[in-house]
């Protein structure tokens, strides 16, 4: 390789993962650094409707003014930390449920011959061509009280009164589980498929009964696939806000229901960047520790 | 020089009719579709032996191997193994253990771990099971990594975990499915003679699964050769590499010569068999009864013949032809022969001489010459 090879190889390298990064850099990283500059300031009437965080005063002056009061307000309102728990709490079991869906579903997959594979792959992937408004919207033809599900309930004399499904916590997990059961599976699939089978029958081999080996081995070896498939689903079901407001009730306490309220409805986007921001440190501090240490303990299983 | 090998005593249960085998196979057949990978299979093996299963990919030795382990179950014909028939038997109820050719070791384990856990499954105590761990790693000279994960361990010692691992359940027969096709050939050739030792010293029944004909032959006391789902041979390294009984195996062992003929007579244990390329008649010392007339190809192993200028003296068998090509091998070379009908014939010489110049050389006219009795013939 000469010298004007490897030139071209490093800024070969460079052109090809460059984009991406400025890509992210532009449309996230800096606008997420506009989002914690409002949180830092105060509302005002006018536009824009918060007070600047940087002022040239008299005599070449230059003022910071940090406002910590919307975060004062995360603390001092119980509303918040309301709808932080139970954000975390609804998103938590919609995960649970999705994994206890989602593993026997994505096992049968790794496990089934290579043509049904690819058929029942493309089903998991299905939903994703319509639009997901549309199929959330469509669980309230489904969920409501004179909707498609009671309707079957009643018909088949389980139930003798309508249930209240729709507008409660229990609609937004269903919906949450039905969207995000693709992202549980698909991570699964991966770390399923690639396992060694001749590992199980060593196991059996060595004397382990087939739930035993389950047990031992195919499921400490499918930890990467269960982390990043729940990691996918927690992480935007936390913030999720379509869900909630479709489906949920005017109880049902989400982060992302107030986000909106404290946008557009008081229009105080200090507060509303607090909550964001806050959500973020909530939700990005705990993963990278969890995924640091999971790191470690599956190191070298593949 | 004909029945002198294998006078001493040594260990061979299966000529003994009173010695009842360990494992045995009756009429053991298994179809996947199809496909016939195991055709018609009658087998026995003795306790104590380290038994070979020889031949080609796709000869159907691996699937023999894995329905002893019980990962496939026979299509028709049962498995017996210490006198039960294990035909119905899950894989984790039989008095044997398999290591596979790619160890499967559990990657997310220790080596401990790994050798631990088939004790574990037994609900051994873990005062003893720690106690056997530590035994059967010292075993295989292990001990020092005992803590360390798969991956932190070269081929060489994966592989050495792998045979803890199945070592330390003390099964009745132990399997190995291509125990060293994954080592460098060094590593290879040193680890087979310390297999054999490990098994002496446990006396295990150890059956192995190779297509290594080299392997087979160092490490086995007997060797099942097969061919497309049957078995052709099943002997010692020395029967079959000697005595082999079918053309099929004459050619997979090692190097054969072989010529088509037919039987012109038959006495005082001198057979006569008249080749139609060549121009004299061959004569075989133990041809065993065939008769006159029949069509045999009569097999000479190319270290068995002579290569010289001379015609070949009175009583010995010899055919004309000139040097084609020479392969030089260092500690021998290959030497091979054109006849007069263009069939060539391979001779091995030893390079006696320390030089570069061999007396015979390219194009010269020699004469290829063995003893009746170094020639087999072969019916099948």
């Amino acid at each position: 390789m000469t010298a004007l090879d490897r030139v071209a190889r490093r800024w070969g390298r460079l052109i090809v993962g460059f984009p991406p990064y400025v890509w992210l850099l532009i449309f996230f990283l800096v606008p997420f650094l506009i989002v914690i500059k409002i949180s830092l300031s105060q509302a005002v009437m006018g536009i824009p409707p918060y007070t600047p965080l940087l002022e040239w005063g008299e005599g070449a002056v230059l003022t910071i003014r940090i406002a910590l009061g919307s975060f004062g307000t995360l603390f001092s309102d119980e509303l918040y930390a309301f709808a932080y728990l139970n954000s975390l709490r609804l998103a938590a079991i919609a995960t649970f449920c999705c994994l206890l869906l989602g593993y026997p579903a994505a096992y049968a997959i790794a496990r089934s011959s290579h043509s049904v594979r690819n058929l029942l792959l493309l089903l998991v992937a299905l939903p994703f061509w319509t639009s997901f408004l549309i199929r959330v919207y469509a669980w309230i033809g489904i969920l409501k009280t004179e909707g498609l599900l009671n309707g079957l309930l009643l018909w088949l004399g389980i139930i003798d009164t309508p249930l209240q499904i729709l507008e409660t916590d229990l609609a937004v997990l269903i919906g949450m589980v039905y969207s995000y059961l693709p992202f549980m599976v698909l991570p699964l699939f991966a770390t399923l498929e690639k396992m060694d089978l001749s590992l199980l029958e060593a196991a059996a081999d060595l004397g382990c009964r087939p739930f035993q080996a389950f047990i031992s081995v195919t499921l400490p070896l499918s930890l990467p696939g269960i982390v990043a498939g729940s990691l996918l689903v927690f992480i935007p079901a936390v913030g999720e806000f379509v869900i909630p407001d479709l489906l949920g009730g005017p109880d049902t306490l989400m982060i992302g229901k107030i986000l909106w309220a404290e946008f557009f409805d008081n229009r105080d986007w200090p507060v509303a960047s607090a909550v964001a921001v806050a959500m973020l440190i909530l939700l990005v501090v705990p993963v990278m520790v969890f995924q640091r240490l999971q790191g470690r303990a599956t190191e070298g299983t593949r | 020089m004909t029945q002198t090998v294998a006078q001493r005593p040594t260990f061979s249960p299966w000529t003994d009719p009173e010695s009842v085998p360990l494992i045995r196979f009756e009429g053991v057949s298994k179809r996947f579709g199809d496909f016939v990978a195991v055709d018609q299979v009658d087998l026995s093996i003795h306790a104590g032996e380290f038994f070979s299963l020889l031949g080609a990919s796709g000869c159907g030795k691996t699937t023999l191997l894995r329905m002893l382990a019980g990962f496939e179950t026979p299509t028709s014909g049962r498995i017996f193994i210490d006198g039960t028939d294990v035909s119905a038997i899950p894989p984790y109820e039989r008095p044997v253990n398999m290591m596979f050719q790619s160890y499967a070791l559990f990657p997310h384990m220790t080596v401990e771990q790994n050798v631990a856990f088939g004790l574990k499954q037994d609900g051994l105590p873990k005062a003893q099971i720690r106690e056997k761990v530590r035994d059967v790693l010292d075993l295989v000279q292990m001990s020092r990594f005992g803590g360390r994960k798969p991956h932190q361990l070269s081929g060489g010692q994966r592989q050495r975990v792998a045979l803890a691992r199945c070592l330390a359940k003390e099964p009745k027969v132990l399997l190995l499915d291509e125990p060293l096709a994954a080592l460098d050939r060094q590593l290879r050739e040193r680890t087979q003679l310390e297999l054999v030792g490990i098994q002496e010293r446990v006396g295990i029944t150890f059956v192995m699964v190779t297509h290594d004909q080299g392997e087979a032959m160092t490490m086995s006391s007997r060797i099942a050769v097969m061919n497309s789902g049957c078995l052709e041979q099943v002997g010692t390294p020395v029967e079959i590499y000697e005595y082999p009984g079918t053309r099929f195996v004459a050619d997979f062992i090692g190097a054969a010569n072989m010529f088509e003929g037919v039987v012109a007579s038959d006495s005082d244990d001198l057979l006569v068999v008249t080749c139609p390329e060549l121009e004299s008649d061959l004569t075989i010392s133990h041809g065993g009864s065939v008769p006159v007339g029949a069509p045999v190809t009569v097999m000479v192993r190319p270290e068995k013949m002579v290569v010289q200028r001379d015609r070949p003296s009175e009583g010995m068998n010899g055919v004309k032809g000139i040097v084609a090509d020479i392969a030089y091998l260092g500690d021998v070379s290959i030497y091979h022969i054109s006849l007069p009908s263009g069939r060539r014939v391979e001779v091995l010489r030893t390079n006696l001489r320390h030089t570069g110049e061999q007396e015979l050389t390219w194009e010269d006219e020699v004469h290829l010459a063995w003893h009746p009795a170094n020639a087999m013939v072969l019916t099948r």
